[in-house]
């Protein structure tokens, strides 16, 4: 290996380190476009790594800052949080502590407090739903047809392909007709989670119950929100639940903050791949849906979830005591837009919840106003 | 496109970058690259970003450049071998069967097979520029089978043996992100994220392609679409609605309406949504007079 290679394997195994996945053909990939584009200064250097080392869009910030570190000898970089920018909702409305202030102040964070304390836990059941829960949420999820076929033995179209290599085995005569129908596959599951300082006491739960969907489910989206949106995905794909929830800690840097839960469903709503997403799966929003002041954009963001998802549901914690009601404004104005309001107070009784979603249950709104 | 023509407009990418602009697609230096980079090292190129930035413009672009056919490939769930490979004609299959009475008959000939854009790629006698468009639309076992493809432009159909390209084609795969691609798939590619661009560029991209409209028209039409697209909208509008939207303005205006009304009337060719339309409709004018300066 030529010394001049050196510099360039060195960068491949720093980005290993730091859990990025480069092959060893991307490696020479790397070396010979930095050849082919002379080089004539760092910049080809760079988009040379770009090109081929092809750093995932949500971690480009977090490539550039070991690039600049390895190449130009930058201070080490500090890599936190998600960086990409589709994901990133611009936080401008004044700092958190004052949002926190204000959320003191407000009837909706006192009412959630109070009844938060009241909920109680029982632990070795919840250690128990959430493996049975993982085993069943593949099978259990509401299925929809497939543009895949596979062969059946009645109520299908013909299949010529397989037919006719019959016809040609049994010379010219076939016994009986062979048929395909469309493959029945389950519907996607896209788990919102608030982690708002009014959720604090939920949140862990939560996590816990989304890494168990990711890992039972053949597509499963989770995505956390409080004052911004994360997509923590790919931190729960990792098997160990206690490796995965650490990594997905460390991408969600608006814990136990305010909440701005309508202009963070709507950021999601607007980033293409997001909502392309929430198109035809059921949607369970982890949230007791206390926004402050106006809650228009709430409202319409949920409008614009309902006319895309299969399934639209808000589990909230509030649920769970016998007294709640939905009597807040912000929940009277979204709950013709929902499918579910349920108890989301406890692992057990989400994880029933989400098995039950292929379930037909007449709307919340229906629901509601019977026991109101 | 003689071959040292090719060989010319592929030197590096500045040229290509040249190139692409004759071709009315104005590249920025890391795609230029990115292009350059999929040609002289024969990998395929993967293009991600968001819908509307053009991408398949770019796949278009490229094929221009080389003077080479597109062939295209558009991906949707369900797409199989049958549908991007080869598929055999059996209905004429079971007719020749029925005619050829006791005669021996080769069902397997040439004339009962259909080719699907990836076999036309490779019988193709000339070398072709292959668009795989939407990659992710499709399965996960279908780009598993784009794999095999990729790494060996060769196909094996069982009853005719294997098929290899007669020469490499150059293979464009654009993606809008919807799901995320194999790690298998993204490390044989050359990679490149096309973002949206900021208002200099789009008033340019504008201009080169519409051009009935002034400049000064393209730099507002940029300035308003890129406030525009700041908004949580349900669907942000692409480069080409920003092009239209200008076009629109520009023969309304010349059909009488002054200029901010005409953007106003014009923005149904920009927002396509009609909960967007009405959150953007109060700020509308604030928006077109800011940008027209």
């Amino acid at each position: 290996m030529p010394r001049s290679a050196q510099p360039f394997l060195g960068f491949a195994r720093l980005l290993r380190r730091h859990a990025f996945a480069i092959a060893p053909e991307q490696v020479i990939g790397f070396m010979q476009s930095v050849t082919l584009l002379g080089p004539r200064s760092m910049n080809d250097i760079r988009e040379a790594a770009l090109a081929t080392l092809a750093p995932p869009p949500d971690r480009r910030g977090e490539f550039e800052a070991h690039f600049r570190a390895y190449f130009y000898g930058d201070a080490k970089p500090s890599i936190k949080g998600e960086e990409d920018d589709e994901t990133r909702v611009k936080d401008d409305r004044g700092t958190r502590e004052e949002e926190n202030q204000v959320a003191r102040r407000e009837k909706g964070g006192e009412l959630s407090s109070a009844l938060e304390q009241l909920s109680s836990r029982d632990f070795q059941r919840d250690a128990d739903s959430l493996g049975q829960f993982r085993r069943k949420l593949a099978t259990a999820l509401p299925g929809r047809r497939s543009f895949r076929t596979a062969r059946t033995r009645s109520r299908g179209t013909l299949d010529l392909r397989r037919s006719l290599s019959e016809i040609v085995s049994a010379d010219g005569d076939i016994p009986s007709p062979l048929l395909r129908r469309r493959q029945p596959v389950p519907r996607k599951l896209l788990l919102l989670i608030d982690v708002s300082g009014s959720m604090k006491l939920h949140t862990a739960d939560y996590l816990k119950l989304a890494h168990a969907a990711v890992q039972g489910a053949d597509r499963a989206e989770v995505f956390t929100f409080g004052t911004r949106l994360t997509r923590i995905t790919s931190a729960l794909r990792v098997r160990d639940r206690e490796h995965a929830l650490v990594r997905a800690a460390a991408l969600v840097d608006d814990w136990d903050g305010g909440t701005r839960m309508g202009p963070t469903l709507l950021a999601f709503l607007a980033v293409p791949r997001f909502s392309a997403f929430a198109r035809g799966a059921c949607v369970v929003i982890l949230s007791d849906a206390l926004e402050r002041g106006d809650h228009t954009e709430l409202e319409t963001a949920m409008r614009r979830f309902s006319a895309r998802t299969f399934r639209l549901s808000l589990a909230s914690p509030l649920a769970g005591d016998p007294r709640f009601r939905p009597a807040t404004s912000a929940l009277r104005a979204i709950l013709p837009a929902l499918d579910d309001l349920v108890d989301g107070s406890s692992i057990g009784s989400l994880t029933d919840f989400i098995l039950s979603l292929a379930s037909p249950a007449p709307a919340a709104e229906t629901i509601w106003k019977r026991v109101s | 496109m003689a071959n040292a023509d090719a060989v010319a407009v592929t030197a590096s990418p500045e040229a290509i970058a040249a190139r692409l602009a004759a071709s009315r697609y104005l590249a920025d230096d890391s795609l230029a690259t990115a292009i350059f980079l999929a040609i002289r090292l024969g990998k395929p190129l993967l293009l991600e970003g968001a819908p509307g930035v053009g991408k398949t413009e770019a796949a278009k672009a490229v094929a221009e450049l080389l003077g080479r056919e597109l062939v295209r490939l558009q991906c949707y769930e369900g797409i199989d071998a049958g549908h991007a490979l080869y598929e055999w004609n059996y209905q004429r299959q079971l007719l020749a069967i029925r005619h050829a009475g006791e005669h021996e008959i080769d069902i397997y000939d040439d004339r009962f097979l259909i080719a699907r854009p990836l076999l036309q790629v490779l019988r193709a006698p000339a070398q072709r520029v292959l668009l795989v468009d939407e990659i992710d639309r499709s399965d996960h076992e279908f780009e598993a089978l784009l794999l095999e493809f990729l790494s060996d432009f060769q196909i094996s159909i069982p009853e005719r043996g294997t098929i290899r390209a007669a020469t490499q084609p150059i293979v464009i795969l654009t993606s809008n992100r919807t799901r995320e691609l194999a790690e298998a798939l993204r490390r044989r590619c050359v990679y490149h994220w096309i973002g949206y661009p900021d208002a200099e560029r789009e008033a340019e991209i504008i201009t080169l392609r519409a051009s009935d409209v002034a400049e000064a028209t393209a730099r507002a039409v940029a300035n308003a679409v890129q406030e525009i697209r700041a908004r949580p909208l349900a669907k942000p509008p692409g480069i080409a609605e920003a092009v239209e939207w200008a076009n629109a303005a520009t023969i309304l205006e010349k059909g009488g309406s002054p200029w901010p009304e005409a953007f106003r009337r014009a923005i149904g060719v920009l927002i396509k949504d009609e909960e967007d339309l009405s959150a953007i409709a109060p700020e509308l004018g604030r928006i077109v007079e800011e940008a027209l300066g």
